[in-house]
This record gives structure tokens, sequence and C-alpha cells, in this order.
């Protein structure tokens, strides 16, 4: 039958020392080649990947607290210049009062003083004014006295002629 | 069978030859896969980082990886070579003037009692390296000192269990293949016959040899744990 040889312990009356010896041989041979040529570098490229990932995962991290801190400090640079940018609009407002109360100030004392300059003005003009009407009255009494000099008149002709030049003054006037 | 001339060691050479071929067929997906490696892995790298990741698996579930650590390479490559293996006797058999030259070299219970050994051999080394020769005699009145037959028994029941079940697994797939081989071979009828059920058995086969290879290095991690580790 075909499976004859196949019954246990087919080997007969031999203890094959030999299968046994090249079992382990061949085995152990194996292993080593394999760790050498395999399992060794495919062992050194897992550790490599770990490695890698774990590097990684540290950096990812390192990067993540950076930029939370740059996130931080950018947030307060940005309120630091809100902060500043409100005081100086504050600041600019308060000058902006102090400015116009200065302009107002200053418009209402040169208002004052044009004021009082005019009013000055006018009574100067009008003293002068009064001045040469009394000169022109007294220019107007000498003409008057001439005439009356000139022409003998009568005491009546004479008080209404005076009558007569005060009243050209006061019409002058 | 062979004797060699020096020692006078026998030699099965089917078992020689096919261990050798094993061996070549497994260091070959093994190196050719792990050319070109790169960081960012494809192909037939995230295969073998699969393989690695697998097996990291079966020893952290044992031990921990600090002391597992070491078992990785012993591990992986357990696993590729039983599994490979398995394979190996499936597709077909080669006899030749009547020897069974072609076959898988776990069909054999020499190759597979060697391995066994070989892994309760190894447990018991680190067993010693890791607590010491009193801690490692301790064990063996633990938990109770009257057990210590028991313990005994059980070290030879690992490893013969350990040997045997991967190889009657292997063994009783051949066979039944075997006789469907032979049924399909027979005549044109048998070949109707044959045919689905061959096909059958050998996907049953290929599951069966994936299984008892994750279960061998299972054992061995559960077995060098056992030995190594301080509670149990």
């Amino acid at each position: 039958m075909f499976f004859d040889h196949l019954v246990l312990g087919a080997t007969g009356e031999f203890l094959n020392a030999g299968d046994i010896l090249s079992t382990l041989v061949v085995f152990i041979v194996l292993m080593l080649l394999l760790k050498k040529f395999a399992w060794g570098p495919l062992m050194g490229v897992m550790q490599q990947r770990e490695d890698l990932i774990v590097s990684e995962i540290e950096a990812a991290e390192n990067s993540r607290l950076e930029s939370q801190k740059m996130l931080d400090e950018q947030r307060s640079l940005l309120k630091e210049a809100r902060t500043q940018a409100q005081e100086i609009v504050e600041n600019a407002k308060k000058q902006g009062e102090v400015s116009r109360e200065e302009i107002i100030t200053t418009a209402r004392a040169e208002a004052g003083r044009m004021k009082d300059a005019a009013v000055l003005e006018i009574a100067n003009e009008r003293d002068k004014a009064i001045s040469a009407v009394r000169e022109e009255v007294v220019a107007l009494s000498l003409l008057a006295a001439t005439k009356v000099l000139e022409k003998e008149i009568s005491e009546e002709d004479n008080r209404q002629l005076i009558n007569e030049t005060i009243a050209k003054a006061g019409e002058v006037q | 069978m062979w004797q060699d001339p020096l020692f006078g060691l026998w030699f099965n050479l089917s078992n020689v030859m096919m261990l050798i071929v094993a061996a070549v067929v497994v260091f070959l997906i093994a190196f050719i896969s792990t050319r070109n490696l790169k960081l960012k892995p494809s192909g037939m790298q995230n295969f073998m980082e699969w393989i690695m990741d697998f097996v990291k698996g079966i020893i952290k579930s044992n031990m921990d990886w600090k002391d597992g650590g070491r078992f990785h390479v012993l591990g992986i490559t357990l696993l590729m070579f039983i599994f490979v293996s398995n394979m190996l006797g499936l597709p077909f058999n080669i006899i030749i003037e009547g020897d069974l030259w072609w076959k898988s070299p776990t069909a054999d219970p020499t190759v597979t009692m060697t391995l066994a050994a070989t892994i309760i051999i190894l447990s018991h080394y680190y067993g010693i390296k890791q607590k010491g020769l009193k801690g490692y005699g301790a064990d063996y009145l633990k938990p109770m000192p009257f057990l210590f037959p028991l313990k005994i028994i059980e070290e030879f029941a690992n490893t013969l269990t350990l040997g045997l079940r991967l190889y009657g697994n292997i063994f009783a797939g051949e066979i039944l293949l075997g006789l469907l081989a032979g049924l399909g071979g027979a005549s044109i009828f048998g070949f109707s016959m044959a045919f689905l059920p061959t096909m059958a058995w050998q996907g049953f086969s290929i599951f069966i040899g994936a299984i008892q290879a994750f279960i061998f290095v299972m054992l061995t991690m559960v077995y060098i744990s056992h030995k190594t580790s301080e509670d149990h």
C-alpha cells in the first residue's frame, strides 16, 4: 500500500540521531541567518520608526506649546496696543478740550480788546469832531465880528446877526 | 536511510532534505521581503512587520516584554519555519522507489520532538538562569511538596505533547491527502469523487498548519514564561 512508509517508527531499528542533529543544526543556522539578514534589520527599522514617532510627537508637542506661548504673547500685545490706543484717544480728547477752551478764551479776550479799542476810537473821534466844530464856531464868530465891524450896524442888527450866526453854527454842528 | 561513516549516525535523507528546503524557503521569504527596508513600510515589509507584531503579542500575553524580548527572534523563526514546513507537504508528496522523499518535515516525529525538546530544554535553561538553581528547584515543590512526582511527569508530558501534537496533526493531514490522492489517481470516477474532498482537505490543512504553528509558538512562550516568571 502507498502509506506503508508512513507508519510511525518507519525508520526501523535505528535511532536516527542524524535527523535530530540535522533538525537542530538547520533550525539554529536558519535562526542565526534570519537574525542577521532579516529580523535584525527589520527590528532596527521598526525601532527607528518607533523613535521617529516618539520624537515627532515630542516635536509636535513642543511646537504646540510654542505656538500657544506665541499666541498668548500676541494676545497680550494686542491688549496692550488696544489700551494704548484708548489712552491716545483719551489724551487727544483731553487735549482738544483744552485747546477749545484756550481758543475760546483767546477769542473772547480779543473781542473784548477790539471792542474797547473801538469805544476808545469812537470817543476820540467825537472829541475831535467837537473840537473841530468849536474851531468852526470860533472862525464863524470871527467872520461875523468882522462883518459887524465892516458895516455900521445897529444893536438890533448885531443881535440878530449873532443869533443868526449861532444858529448857523448850530446847524453846522 | 543513510549512515555517515565518521560517527555512525543514521540520517533519514528525506527529512534532511525537507528541513533544508523549508529553511531555504523561509530564509528567502524573509530575506527578500526585508530588502529595501523603509520607515514608511510597503508590500512585504508590512507582512513581515505584522508577523513580528503578532509574535510580539504572543510573547507579551505570557510575560513581560523586558524578559520576553530575547525570545522574539526564536518565536518568529519558529512560527515561519513550522508554518512553511506544514505547507510543504500539502501540494504533493513524492515517493521514489517506495521511499517518501517530498513531505512536510513536521510530519516526522523525530523532527517535531527535536524541536519540542529544544524548547523545553531552553525553558529549563532560562528558568535556571533567571531564578538561580535554588529558585528553579523550589518550583518543583510548589504549590504542594507532594505534587513533586506530578511536576516531574509534567515536564515529560509537556515535551511529548508539544512535539506529538504538531506531528500528529500534520501527519494525519498528509495521510488523508495521500488516501485522497490515491483515490483520485485510481480512475476517472475516483478523480471526480476525490476532487472536492481533496480540495476541502487541502484548505483545511492550510488552516491546521497555520494553527499548529501558532499553537507551537504560543506553548513555547507559555512554557518558557512558566519557568522564568516569579508568580506561579
